[in-house]
């Protein structure tokens, strides 16, 4: 502080200042612009005026440079050292208002305003935010490039598996038109079962009629749970013995008739139902498995799966809003038939491949470092709602306290400034709102070692903020800690 | 705030357009007493003077009046009051029971002078009025008031027959019940009775009558009155807000009468008569020679109906016509229906505009004298949602250099609607956010409103529930309805014990988490029951002895009346206190704010809030302004900013919006519109000097502050309509854009001797003249009147209270003839110790080139730290030298600039102290 021998100046009385070093509010990169004693030019070159009037607290150039340490510019600003914290303009009309604005507290040189100089203890608190920052940014920074490692790898392994499902597909295509050829040469010399079978080959399909199918009724009492978890499970391994396939193989054929297998399906739900109980979700289900997945490890609010029936409904809409070619009617039968098998780890082919392109078209950042979130949810519970975030699919808010759950929006883009897109998630197209517009949510991401949701606001009626960390956003920490002193003019 | 649940979901399922719910609301035939009253015709009347009951004193005439069909006595008062008003009161002689008189409207008794019998014949009685040759005629047969200055009638009182006056009776079944005749015949009391029960058929809703699901029991039966004024000469009339309609106001004569009855009108329709949330029946009638004034004093539901004769003309009409020779003299016919009370009028008899409100004001006041801050901008929004949104809005004001005085909390701050209580999640520590603005010297309003949550473990609820003082319902028990809260209870604000009780749950001790500089907001006051009839309490409520019919549209009043005090007391009544409020009736400039309730973020609301602040000024309540931006639906970014700049210009400048809309913060629209809302916000915290100054001049005199032009041109007729521009005093003439996608407006400026300054070019422009502005979307064309003087502080700081100690910058507006004059008023802002004579009231005048400072207040002390940084003269001529002296007699050289091409001299900081004498000479 010892370079400072800024004089008061005696405002009513307008006696111009005394200047030593600089006038009042200068910074020291304009220095040069205020000679003692010279005729000053206003920083816009529009006049020129003697020296003395010069922070004489009377505003004589338009851009408000002759006045940088009174308030008497409507534009003006005045600066601030702020010695031993980050030096800052404001604007003039905030200099004598009696507000402390500048810690080193020479903004209110003359209102009285009893200020403390609190620019060391700003100081000390900033490096260690900054500090801190800087640490979680490094270390963030490394679990970004683990992410984005582990993107990598697994977007590689869901192509290879997407590649290696539709090879199986067109393998099993082959084998089942194999099989068929045998069937039916098996077939021929059986006139009346030729005729009733060949009948259901071509469309009329009745379960009995192959010994595929028997394996499929014999299965089917272990389904149930089977229902209970996902069969989409990417990472699981897929391998699947060629009479399962085939009977899979058999449902996913464009050529069985939907009308004939609901009939089908008709005749076994009944003692599915019967078999099933009352704890196992209802058959009809959706692509959605994701979600049920189990929250990872490091995710402190897991997602209890006890709660996952609840979410049937929900879901269910989702799925039309998303795909209307998926309706309910279609998918079950075929998806049902689908959880026929009798492993845990047999796959659904047709979902595994849409599923598969789906996520590898997702946009999970410059190095998939987002990917994680995928298939992920995160809460957070205030008094009235807990709010539920699970990236890349929807936002809801369900009342603490009863009540149903409300849709705060679906998956929709990135929607960050131009330079810094992946900064903001916006997910919409949430349950509408009385005479406003359908909900949606904003979900701001921030630098952080965990992957929490810090806060959800709702600043303008249905539109809700949701503020969540995640390393997937942290940068290389080399300009994020920032030697105070460097900056200061010491 | 909004209506009613009940009312969005029918305004959804019903009309499925955006307007209001006519509906829900009665035509004047759906009101029993309207129709039986409007069916009656003009004619000649039934009433009759009886010279020989009259007796005259220093201070009245008393007079009966009978009514030859039913024989119905009436009791006519006629009193001459200080100040050119005559007062005339009727009553029944007799009445079954008292019937309602309006109390606490009048600030006082009104003076009387005496009256003095001029003549007296059969025919009638001549008393004069005093000054100017101004007399009253009193005709006996049939009964009528005539009120004269020389030759002109200047109002005439039952000219057309239509006093009525429905007396107070027995219940009787429609089936006649000669028992209960006789009964009467019988009672000497009812002697009138006796003649005229075959001539009063028992009519459908006499007794009782039903709106849409409501029932009113209507137990004192009719009691409607009623009273026609004929007004020769006139062609403009102007008043009785509040309707969303323009300024002049319409002939009624093929729809429904002005109706006033406070409501809660759910996205009300704009140019219609249709009653709003607030009621002053106050009327004025103007002519480029006179200005007169009717005030109604009735707090019930009343109707307005106004003809003019070029629609046909009336008997007394015919007669003027006769008795001037002239067969095309003007005339309005204006009519009152009210449906309980009596008949208290006061006609004021001008002539000038400014005495009318001088008349007015020494009825029921003036404007209260605010906080120098209210008169800022506020920011509103239903709702800021929590104590971080809070802090986060205001440092956004901070960020965007736009300054602010004011934010406000709307309900859904408070715990599940409790009034006086705060949410204990979202404002945990009121008084922590409240210190957060205390070190930013800005203010808080959080809402108040009139309906308390029935809720046993309420304390508010307890305490008026065992204390009695909910009104109660026709059966005796509280009255319950449905408000925000759910079934909420309504205090009897018309109980002075009560209002008292009220007053004191301001105290920082009983409202807790409330600080010094938080302010309050009464809405719901009309008052608005969801679930009651027109969205307001049943007429058969009870306040003590008065039905809900009776005291309707004074509720909103009381409300306010009993905040205000509660801000004072809490202070040891030091400080002014802020209170806005929906619902008004006469009188309630006394106690703060009004606005114009929930408008809507259309371009034609923008315009019709210059038509209702006008009106609302013409009857005294100067502090009036319009949601900014609207509060329904979201208005275009156009239309925000062209509303900044509008309410910038008009008394109360606030920002407010539904839950609904999305959030209008003014940086929200990109950086070029929030340049030109803090170019708008600015301006008006340039203009705080004036604009205190002019509410300081508001409360001494009853003047409006927002005016219309007719007002300061009253002899030019180009003015008398003018309702899209405006004067703020005298000396400011505002034409906002209110056009979407204007490219420029035409302004009238009035006057054939006057110079008009653009306020931002100092361009020159002379009266007289439609003047096309050629507009962009930074113009706000806002004129400064030659001759005059205004005081600014161009130091626009982040709130008005840093401002406190700026220096003034002067604008010296000079007329051809070279002069020019203005004030300087300046105090503490904020506490009533200017009543203490502390304060600083400087005339400012130029005359032969030296403008000079005197004190006019000299008995008056205060001093300031402000001084006087530079003056600005405009219309000027160069000097070769500038003079300033200061009271000890020294002189000093002034430096200034010339602009030659504006004619604008700019003397550059004389730098005297604001309060003290001194005088600058131009050589």
């Amino acid at each position: 502080m010892s370079y400072q021998y800024l004089l008061l100046l005696l405002l009513s009385l307008g006696v111009s200042a005394v200047e030593v070093q600089r006038p009042r509010g200068v910074p020291l990169s304009k220095r040069q612009f205020y000679e003692e004693g010279k005729p000053f030019t206003c920083l816009d070159g529009s006049r020129t005026i003697p020296f003395d009037r010069v922070n004489d607290d009377y505003c004589d150039c338009e851009d408000g440079s002759d006045e940088p340490g009174t308030a008497a510019c409507p534009n003006g600003s005045f600066h601030c050292t702020n010695a031993g914290f980050r030096p800052a303009f404001i604007p003039s009309s905030r200099i004598n208002d009696g507000i402390c604005d500048c810690c080193d507290t020479t903004d209110e040189y003359n209102s009285g305003a009893a200020c403390q100089n609190t620019c060391r203890e700003l100081g000390s608190k900033e490096r260690e935010i900054m500090k801190e920052m800087a640490e979680i940014a490094k270390e963030g920074f490394l679990l970004k490039q683990q992410l984005i490692q582990e993107a990598k790898s697994g977007l590689e392994e869901k192509k290879a598996k997407l590649a290696e499902v539709q090879v199986s597909k067109k393998d099993l295509e082959d084998k089942l038109e194999a099989l068929r050829t045998v069937k039916e040469t098996a077939e021929q010399p059986e006139k009346e079962a030729k005729e009733r079978h060949l009948k259901a080959w071509e469309g009329k399909l009745k379960f009995e009629s192959l010994s595929t199918f028997t394996i499929i009724i014999a299965s089917y009492v272990s389904v149930a749970d089977l229902l209970t978890h996902s069969e989409l499970d990417p990472d699981s391994d897929g391998s699947f013995t060629e009479a399962e396939a085939q009977v899979k193989h058999f449902f996913l054929l464009d050529k069985v008739d939907t009308a004939a297998f609901e009939s089908v399906w008709n005749n076994i739900k009944e003692k599915y139902v019967s078999e099933s109980n009352a704890d196992i979700p209802a058959p009809v289900e959706t692509p959605q498995e994701e979600t049920r997945e189990p929250v990872p490890e490091n995710d402190s609010e897991q997602y209890p799966e006890e709660d996952i029936p609840e979410e049937e409904e929900d879901d269910d809409e989702e799925d039309e809003d998303e795909d209307p070619d998926d309706g309910d009617y279609k998918v079950s039968p075929v998806r049902i038939s689908i959880r026929f098998m009798k492993d845990d780890h047999d796959l659904d082919l047709h979902f595994v491949c849409r599923n598969l392109e789906k996520e590898i078209s997702f946009d999970f950042g410059p190095g998939a470092e987002f990917a994680y979130l995928y298939g992920q949810c995160y809460e957070l519970s205030t008094s009235e709602y807990i709010y539920r975030l699970c990236p890349f699919n929807r936002v809801s808010q369900k009342p603490k306290y009863g009540g149903s759950e409300t849709n705060l929006g679906s998956w929709g883009k990135w929607t960050g400034p131009e330079d810094n897109v992946y900064s903001l998630m916006k997910y919409e197209h949430g349950t509408g709102c009385w005479q406003g517009p359908n909900r949606s949510t904003t979900v701001k991401l921030t630098c952080g070692k965990e992957t929490v949701v810090l806060s959800t606001s709702e600043p303008s009626r249905c539109e809700y903020l949701m503020e969540f960390t995640t390393p997937a956003v942290c940068q290389e920490p080399q300009s994020l800690y920032p030697d105070a002193h460097d900056h200061t003019e010491l | 705030m909004m209506a009613s649940v009940l009312l969005l979901w029918l305004a959804v399922c019903l009309s499925g357009t955006w307007a209001v719910d006519k509906g829900n609301f009665k035509t004047c035939d759906q009101s029993a007493f309207c129709k039986r009253q409007r069916a009656l015709k003009p004619g000649e009347s039934p009433y009759r003077a009886l010279l020989e009951t009259m007796e005259l004193t220093n201070t009245r005439l008393t007079l009966q009046l009978i009514n030859d069909n039913n024989k119905v006595r009436l009791l006519l008062e006629l009193y001459r009051l200080q100040g050119n008003i005559t007062r005339v009161k009727i009553n029944e002689l007799k009445p079954l029971k008292p019937r309602y008189e309006v109390p606490d409207v009048l600030i006082r008794e009104p003076p009387t002078e005496p009256l003095s019998l001029l003549s007296q014949d059969e025919n009638g009685v001549v008393l004069s009025l005093g000054a100017e040759s101004q007399r009253v005629i009193v005709s006996a047969r049939p009964f009528r008031l005539d009120i004269m200055e020389g030759r002109d009638v200047l109002m005439s009182l039952n000219s057309r027959g239509l006093l009525a006056f429905e007396h107070l009776r027995m219940r009787k079944d429609t089936q006649a019940d000669p028992e209960g005749e006789k009964k009467e015949e019988a009672d000497p009391a009812n002697q009138a009775e006796t003649a005229k029960e075959e001539e009063e058929k028992v009519e459908d809703g006499m007794w009782e009558e039903s709106f849409k699901s409501h029932a009113d029991s209507k137990p004192s039966g009719p009691s409607a009155v009623s009273l026609d004024f004929s007004l020769p000469g006139v062609e403009h009339v102007y008043g009785i807000p509040e309707h969303a309609d323009t300024l002049r106001l319409k002939t009624t004569d093929n729809g429904d009468p002005y109706r006033l009855y406070n409501l809660d009108v759910f996205q009300y329709e704009l140019y219609n008569p249709m009653a709003l949330y607030g009621a002053v029946p106050v009327m004025l009638a103007h002519n480029a020679q006179r200005t007169t004034g009717i005030f109604w004093l009735n707090a019930a539901e009343t109707w307005v109906d106004i003809s003019s004769n070029t629609a046909g003309k009336t008997v007394f009409g015919k007669m003027l016509d006769y008795v001037q020779g002239s067969s095309e003299t003007p005339q309005t016919d204006v009519r009152w229906i009210s449906e309980s009370g009596i008949i208290d009028v006061f006609i004021m008899l001008g002539p000038t505009p400014k005495d009318i409100f001088s008349q007015y004001a020494s009825l029921t006041g003036t404007q209260s004298f605010p906080p120098l801050s209210a008169l800022a901008y506020h920011q509103c929004r239903w709702n800021y949602n929590d104590q971080k949104d809070v802090q986060e809005v205001d440092a956004g004001f901070d960020e965007h250099d736009i300054p602010y005085d004011f934010i406000w909390l709307d309900i859904e701050h408070t715990d599940g609607k409790r009034y006086f209580t705060w949410d204990p999640h979202k404002f945990a520590s009121p008084k922590e956010m409240l210190q957060g603005l205390v070190e930013k010297k800005r203010k808080m309003v959080a809402i108040v409103d009139p309906h308390i949550k029935v809720d046993s473990n309420y304390k508010i609820h307890n305490e008026i529930r065992s204390k009695g003082f909910y009104i109660k319902n026709k059966d005796g028990g509280d009255y319950e309805g449905w408000c925000w809260p759910g079934s909420a209870g309504y205090p009897d604000f018309t109980r002075a014990d009560m209002r008292a009780w009220w007053a004191s749950m301001f105290a920082y001790d009983q409202y807790e988490g409330s600080m010094e500089n938080l302010y309050t907001w009464n809405d719901m006051n009309e008052p608005s029951v969801f679930n009651g009839p027109e969205v307001t309490m049943h007429k058969d409520a009870m306040h003590g002895a008065w039905e809900h019919r009776d005291v309707h549209n004074l509720y909103g009043f009381y409300v306010q009346m009993a905040t205000a005090e509660g801000l004072i007391q809490r202070s040891g009544g030091v400080e002014r206190p802020f209170v806005l409020t929906r619902a008004f009736f006469a009188g309630s400039q006394r106690y703060g704010a009004v606005w114009t309730g929930d408008n809507a973020a259309e371009w034609d609301h923008l315009k019709i809030s210059i038509p209702m602040c006008l009106s609302l000024g013409l009857v005294g309540i100067s502090f009036c302004g319009a949601d900014v931006g609207g509060f329904f639906k979201s208005p275009s970014t156009e239309l925000l900013v062209r509303w900044y700049q509008t309410g910038a210009y008009q008394p109360f400048f606030r920002a407010h919006a539904h839950l609904d809309t999305p959030r209008r913060e003014p940086w929200l629209f990109g950086p070029e519109n929030t340049a030109l809302i803090r170019e708008a916000v600015r301006q008006r915290y340039t203009l705080l000097p004036y604009w205190y100054q002019q509410f300081y001049q508001a409360h001494q005199t009853g003047e409006p502050i927002m005016r219309p032009l007719w007002v300061e041109y009253p002899q030019d007729p180009a003015t008398f309509a003018i309702d899209d521009e405006f004067l703020i005093g005298r000396d400011l003439l505002v034409h906002p854009v209110t056009e979407e996608g204007a490219r420029g407006v035409t302004a009238y400026l009035p006057g054939k001797d006057e110079l008009w300054f653009d306020v931002h070019t100092f361009q020159k422009h002379n009266g007289a003249q439609n003047l096309y502005i050629p507009v962009t979307m930074s113009s706000i064309p806002v004129f400064q009147r030659g001759g005059s003087i205004i005081p600014r502080k161009l130091r626009v700081r982040r709130s008005s209270t840093c401002m406190e100690h700026d220096p003034y910058t002067l604008y010296v507006a000079l007329n051809p003839q070279r002069t020019a004059e203005g004030e300087l008023y300046i105090d503490d802002g904020h506490t009533f110790n200017y009543e203490k004579k502390e304060f600083i009231l400087r005339k400012l005048s130029f005359t032969k080139n030296i403008l000079s400072s005197v004190n006019m207040a000299p008995d008056a002390q205060f001093s300031t730290r402000s001084w006087i940084e530079r003056i600005i003269i405009l219309g000027a001529s160069k000097p070769s030298k500038v003079t300033l002296k200061t009271a000890g007699g020294q002189e000093s050289q002034v430096e200034f600039e010339f602009d030659a091409s504006m004619s604008v001299l700019t003397l550059r900081k004389p730098g005297m102290n604001a309060g003290v004498d001194w005088s600058v000479t131009l050589q």
